[in-house]
């Protein structure tokens, strides 16, 4: 199939329609406004269903309803709405039912701006809901990826019986790439858990309440089991010119393209730098970084935040490298400029020191 | 015997098929319910079970059990069950129901939940005419979590959190949700029923027949509000709360059908026909458009253009952006055009980055442009700094101020849109800027631009328009090249 020239929200909501989705439940927000109004044109073409809702409250829980009955289904919102839909994610989590959350981030706190930020980081990725729940998080760096990722949510959301987000800043979702779709669409199909209103699932509910002490805790427990799965299965990252990389930048989203347009540079100025970008944000690659501490002298996380996800980064180094931070906010992006004076900095405070070791070895 | 007389028999000794035998969901005590001596919700479930029986439903029904006594739901209704969050069961319903159309949904909702946090949710489902049942049990009372007020709490009422009863100064009105529905066009039967004596119970147990029957007929939105004894929480014995629900709450919430529109609405069709899977990819217009036919020349092995594109919003800043993507993608390149927007949204000012390249493009994010198309003053003064060395400015101006002309950046200034004026619209100033970008750079191929052009323009008039001001944009940098050359 040809590459077309496409919206990342265009994007996501198609291939959503393709990976099997039928019914999408949002309320309007910049900068994800497009996928609900893609969904509104297309949902009913195909034969499903498309409904604004009078809320974010209302529309997570359409979610649990859709999912409940066994469909595919998706919502997308930023910041705000966001943090109107924990709630319902917390229930969904609970009662582990599948769907999939398109978060394009804008700037907050309260009404923010429409700008992308990335400081959704801690209310998506840590869970901002009540109770013990994780969601799988995804955070796509390019419109193909909108496509890819949003396909793979799905299938997670299905696997793991579990909200997924796709964590993407209103770049992605603004931005216009080169995209190529499956072929062919994806069957819908109905679970066997489902409450679907017939004879063979009359038996079945779909509950997150839990009475007695010791059920409660068993039923937490095996949401943390399956979680621990989700960790050692999903973890995924993009690895660019880290086999040798003395400097490490993990970003996620556009910052990711940045980091990866620097690491050029740097490298043109023999600074071996690498990039690591987390694709999956829960479960995070922490054992992808700590496989870098071998060669890497030290990490910065750079983000569009004042410091979210650099915490998972030292989380997963406990202390093995230091961790430096660079964050810009308000919509403003760190800039290629602004990230090469840090990497040169680095080089200077991190990487002298080994080359004069080096050349003191090459005396003896 | 009379069917009312029946219909009290019934309730009060058979158990419908539709609640199962033993209580397995119970913790214990699994022969009878969690339900209070004298509480109304026995008698609800037991006129909603014998409804289900009676239409033959029992498969295709799907109770939304939401937050507060009426939970437990799903212990005793042998049907699909789906618990829901406090006040969100409307929203649930409604997509349980629009998921499954041949499924038969109850939403089962007290007063807090319903008429208090779930107040938007009742509202917007009924406005919607959702094809869903709601029923509403008032009992005046947050009863599960002991004994607080809500929005239908009676003036004078004590609670646990209005200990000297309830004033209008404090916490307002009783919310008359019933009524408050009924004003609406959508929904099709709105009833208020009692529990108080046998003959409003054999009434209420009617109503609620009717309400699931208008749904499996297919008509829409009904809703039963039921007034319903509590007599825990009202610390008075079963017959002194059936007494209050007639002697007093009667008074504010008065019994009656507030809203019958089954004999005017038509039942709706929910089997429509959904297209093959084959036929999604052409719908979602994804599917393979045709090739341009015939020899293009190719182009350049190395292309490596950061393109900044400024200017006030209207001027076509970012159709100039995505033509030019569209057209490198078309011939091949590697594109991406990305909109500046927010902050400088909000002075009126437009931007998009665009970058088309032979290899994968890293970012996205063009912050030094070795193109800066500057369509007015302040987007010149705000890049002109980022311009690479040997790069190129084409300006919307008679000439390109000097302190914004570094070392060894070329410049094109012209009054464009004046240009564009005369031939036709100044609407167009950004396809004669365009043409001059096309001329510079030689990297696109006309065929692929025009392709473009007639992919994202729409318009008869301005494809011909734009096209003409390409045309004229090239010629207006080939014709200053030459008189450059001769002054040379």
């Amino acid at each position: 199939m040809r590459k077309q020239l496409m919206k990342g929200n265009d994007a996501l909501m198609k291939s959503a329609i393709l990976s099997g989705c039928r019914a999408f439940y949002g309320y309007p927000i910049t900068p994800a406004s497009e996928i609900v109004e893609t969904a509104a044109l297309y949902m009913p073409r195909i034969g499903g269903v498309f409904l604004q809702a009078e809320s974010e409250v209302a529309a997570i829980n359409m979610l649990y309803g859709a999912a409940a009955a066994g469909v595919r289904c998706m919502t997308a919102s930023s910041g705000p709405g966001m943090s109107l839909m924990q709630e319902g994610m917390s229930y969904l989590a609970g009662a582990e039912l599948p769907c999939v959350i398109a978060d394009i981030t804008r700037s907050g706190p309260g009404l923010g701006n429409i700008a992308a930020e990335q400081s959704d980081y801690n209310q998506v990725v840590k869970g901002g809901g009540h109770g013990n729940y994780r969601t799988i998080v995804l955070a796509p760096h390019s419109v193909q990826e909108m496509v890819d990722l949003t396909a793979l949510a799905f299938e997670l959301a299905d696997r793991y019986r579990n909200p997924v987000v796709l964590l993407a800043d209103g770049f992605i979702g603004q931005m216009m790439e080169p995209v190529e779709f499956p072929s062919e669409a994806t069957e819908p199909y109905l679970p066997r858990w489902a409450v679907a209103g017939t004879a063979a699932a009359r038996g079945n509910l779909i509950n997150s309440l839990h009475l007695d002490c010791d059920e409660m805790e068993g039923h937490s427990r095996a949401l943390e089991a399956k979680y621990r799965i989700a960790d050692q299965r999903e973890a995924r990252a993009e690895e660019w010119r880290t086999d040798d990389a003395e400097i490490v930048l993990v970003g996620y989203g556009i910052v990711g393209r940045i980091l990866k347009a620097v690491t050029a540079e740097a490298r043109a100025e023999g600074i071996p730098v690498g990039v690591l970008r987390p694709i999956t944000l829960y479960p995070f690659p922490s054992s992808k970084i700590r496989n870098l501490v071998n060669h890497a002298r030290v990490f910065a996380a750079v983000e569009m935040s004042n410091g979210q996800m650099v915490d998972d980064v030292r989380l997963a180094l406990n202390g093995a490298r230091p961790v430096e931070f660079l964050g810009r906010g308000g919509g403003n992006v760190p800039s290629h400029e602004e990230v090469m004076r840090l990497v040169r900095e680095l080089a200077s405070n991190f990487l002298a020191p080994r080359a004069r070791e080096t050349e003191h070895v090459a005396h003896v | 015997m009379s069917n009312e007389v029946l219909a009290d028999y019934d309730i009060a000794q058979c158990k419908a098929d539709a609640f199962y035998d033993q209580y397995d969901r119970k913790g214990e005590l699994q022969h009878q319910t969690h339900y209070c001596p004298g509480c109304g919700h026995g008698n609800i479930s037991k006129m909603l079970a014998s409804a289900i029986d009676d239409l033959g439903i029992q498969d295709r029904t799907i109770l939304i059990n939401p937050v507060g006594c009426s939970v437990f739901g799903y212990y005793y209704f042998d049907v699909g069950n789906v618990q829901a969050a406090h006040g969100r069961a409307p929203a649930v319903a409604t997509a349980v129901k629009r998921s499954r159309p041949h499924s038969i949904v109850v939403s089962y909702q007290g007063d807090g939940d319903l008429s208090a946090i779930g107040s938007a949710e009742i509202l917007h489902a009924a406005n919607r005419g959702e094809n869903i049942t709601a029923i509403f049990v008032n009992n005046a009372t947050y009863s599960m979590t002991g004994g607080q007020a809500g929005p239908t709490t009676l003036i004078g009422q004590r609670s646990t959190t209005t200990p000297n009863g309830r004033s209008a100064a404090n916490e307002g009105y009783p919310l008359r949700v019933s009524e408050l529905l009924s004003t609406l066009a959508a929904p099709v039967y709105i009833e208020r029923v009692g529990l108080g004596n046998n003959k409003q119970i054999a009434q209420a147990a009617r109503a609620i027949r009717r309400a699931v029957e208008n749904q499996v007929r297919g008509l829409g939105f009904s809703l039963i509000e039921i007034l319903s004894p509590c007599p825990t929480i009202w610390k008075m014995t079963p017959v002194e709360a059936q007494h209050w629900v007639r002697d007093v709450m009667e008074r504010t919430y008065p019994l009656g059908v507030f809203c019958d529109r089954t004999k005017e609405v038509e039942p709706r069709n929910v089997d429509l026909p959904k297209p093959a899977l084959s036929e999604i990819p052409a719908l979602l217009e994804i599917a393979d458009t045709v090739q341009l036919a015939g020899e293009i020349p190719g182009v350049p092995s190395v292309v490596d253009l950061h393109i900044r594109v400024a200017g006030f919003g209207g001027q076509g800043v970012l159709l100039l952006g995505e033509v030019l993507a569209e057209a490198g993608l078309n011939a091949g390149l590697e594109v991406s055009w990305l909109p500046s927007y927010g902050p400088e949204m909000r002075s009126g000012t437009s931007n998009c980055h665009v970058r088309l390249s032979h290899s994968p493009i890293d970012s996205p994010m063009v912050s030094s442009p070795n193109v800066l198309i500057a369509m007015n003053e302040p987007s010149l003064r705000k890049f002109s700094a980022t311009v690479r060395p040997g790069g190129w400015i084409l300006y919307n101006g008679d000439a390109v101020p000097q302190e914004c002309l570094q070392n060894d950046i070329h410049s094109l200034a012209l009054p464009f849109t004046h240009l564009a004026d005369e031939l036709g619209d100044s609407r167009i100033t950004n396809m004669l800027m365009l043409g001059a970008l096309l001329e510079i750079t030689g990297v696109l191929p006309q065929a692929h631009v025009d392709s473009a052009l007639s992919s994202l323009v729409k318009s008869a008039r301005f494809l011909s328009l734009d096209r003409s001001a390409l045309q004229q944009g090239r010629s207006l940098y080939r014709e200053r090249q030459k008189a450059m050359l001769l002054a040379e």
